[in-house]
């Protein structure tokens, strides 16, 4: 038996060491649809819990949206429900290069090509457009894919200090000798929530001869006047050379994603970008789906801007109750506790309080960082947010952090 | 410490200050603090300190040996450095 006793051992060994270092990661099982109340049997076994959803990425409300849903339905009927290829033997249908033409249109880029996940976007790009000549200079604080993707390629790798305009020009300085350099970001971080400066790394761009790539996953649909992501609201668009995002967050939230860009260089990622060339094409169910998502966003901004205003009020909720969050503008509004276990602690009373979020820690984020993420949709309305204030100032009185700065909560929890 | 303090390790440590603390970071960085362990260079920014360590000795470090096992100290470090220089 290839599979033996001492390699069973072996794995046991390891999956009991993740669940020591407190990293153990479990399922809980939703009994709803995607939306601001869902249903949530936890832990496995209990009888599923009403809760307000203030961890998913399901910024505009779209997730369970009628007309996305009758529009996937629709697609299923007349496209069918798989195509069972590749996009470049028989998987790709009109609908696919509708979708496509239709994000380049959103992103005001110059061409788009679909890919089963923005992991998958990222997970090829790099590998595609650069090789050895070039150098990839990334913010420290990109997403996992991005640092997978960049494993992948050959050019040399590189990274500035998060948001660190002056770091980053020096390294685009000392890597002048290069044939191409490729700034990298994420338009919002994930766990902090904040943008990238794209004005300035547009400027230093533009100064030192790079090319920019920008990863808007978290901003596509909301971030900027009309939703178009993180270039809209600086004032660059037109000027990103890669975006790549998601159909799994904003647009929608089922799955899929994209790269999109400048025209030569989505072409390269046609040619040869492997999880493009080597996994199946999207479903036409999705692709019908988000294109009813690009419909509704794009025929009023509406959903976005009740984000906006539901994001300003609830960072104003936190703030004046006395919690310490990461300031910032967008719909990811990080609560921070500093230790690992008090983020578990707040985390899972909050839940018995009727609200779903999550505790982040070491690894996920750095060490004495650990935080709540809490992120806001448009399918919340304000009784939502009264509602989950409440909670969290009931649960910030029984550990005492109302108030406190973070020197405080370090001095009695430690970091 | 301070006084045997080699050139190579005092030049690791000045990269280390500045290309991973934040100017109001006043931890103490010594060849002996763990680096990596001890959360102050994860593995994705590691690469800057290959980068230039690759740089300013004029080696290669082959990916199998940049391991964070090598890269969690200046001392361990500087003796990776010392396997690949030339004599």
């Amino acid at each position: 038996m290839a599979f033996s006793q001492a390699a069973r051992d072996w794995y046991h060994r390891e999956i009991a060491g993740i669940r020591d270092a407190g990293l153990y990661k479990e399922e809980r099982f939703i009994h709803s649809l995607q939306d601001a109340d869902i249903e949530v049997e936890f832990p496995a076994g209990a009888s599923p819990a009403r809760v307000i959803n203030l961890c998913a990425n399901n910024y505009l409300g779209l997730s369970s949206h009628p007309e996305v849903i009758a529009a996937a339905h629709e697609g299923l009927d007349h496209r069918g429900y798989g195509l069972s290829s590749v996009r470049f033997i028989c998987g790709t249908q009109d609908i696919h290069r509708e979708l496509e033409r239709k994000l380049t249109a959103f992103l005001g880029t110059e061409d788009t090509l679909l890919f089963p996940s923005c992991m998958d976007a990222n997970a090829g790009v790099f590998e595609a457009v650069l090789n050895e000549q070039d150098v990839m200079i990334a913010d420290r604080l990109v997403h996992a894919s991005i640092v997978d993707g960049m494993r992948l390629c050959k050019a040399m790798q590189d990274t500035y200090k998060h948001a660190d305009m002056g770091h980053l020009e020096e390294k685009l300085v000392e890597h002048q000798d290069k044939r191409f350099r490729l700034i990298i970001t994420d338009g919002v971080f994930s766990m902090d929530g904040d943008l990238a400066p794209l004005d300035q790394i547009v400027a230093l761009a533009e100064k030192h001869n790079a090319m920019v790539f920008v990863d808007d996953s978290h901003a596509s649909g909301y971030i900027g006047k009309t939703g178009r992501g993180t270039h809209e609201h600086f004032g660059v668009l037109g000027k990103i050379d890669i975006i790549t995002t998601t159909l799994g967050k904003a647009l929608g939230g089922a799955s899929g994603g994209c790269v999109s860009g400048r025209a030569e260089l989505v072409e390269m990622c046609r040619q040869r970008a492997r999880p493009y060339l080597f996994s199946n094409t999207v479903a036409p169910v999705i692709v019908s789906g988000a294109l009813k998502v690009l419909e509704l966003i794009s025929a009023s901004t509406e959903r976005r801007d009740k984000l906006e205003e539901n994001t300003r009020y609830w960072r104003n909720l936190l703030t004046d109750a006395g919690f310490d969050i990461k300031k910032g503008s967008s719909s990811i509004v990080p609560v921070m506790l500093y230790n690992a276990k008090l983020a578990q602690d707040v985390a899972r009373d909050l839940f018995v309080e009727g609200i779903y979020v999550i505790g982040f820690f070491f690894p996920v984020v750095a060490k004495g960082q650990a935080r709540i993420r809490t992120q806001l949709s448009a399918a919340h309305d304000k009784h939502h947010l009264d509602r989950a204030i409440a909670a969290f100032i009931k649960v910030g009185k029984k550990y005492d952090i109302l108030g406190k700065t973070k020197a405080e909560v370090i001095a009695t929890y430690g970091n | 410490m301070g006084d045997t303090m080699d050139e190579m390790e005092r030049t690791i440590l000045e990269y280390v200050a500045k290309e991973y603390l934040e100017e109001d970071d006043d931890r103490e960085v010594t060849v002996d603090t763990p680096l990596i362990s001890g959360g102050i260079v994860d593995s994705f920014s590691m690469v800057s300190l290959k980068c230039f360590l690759e740089k300013k000795y004029g080696i290669q470090i082959p990916d199998a040996d940049a391991s964070a096992d090598a890269f969690d100290t200046v001392s361990s470090i500087c003796a990776l450095v010392r396997r690949f220089r030339p004599n």
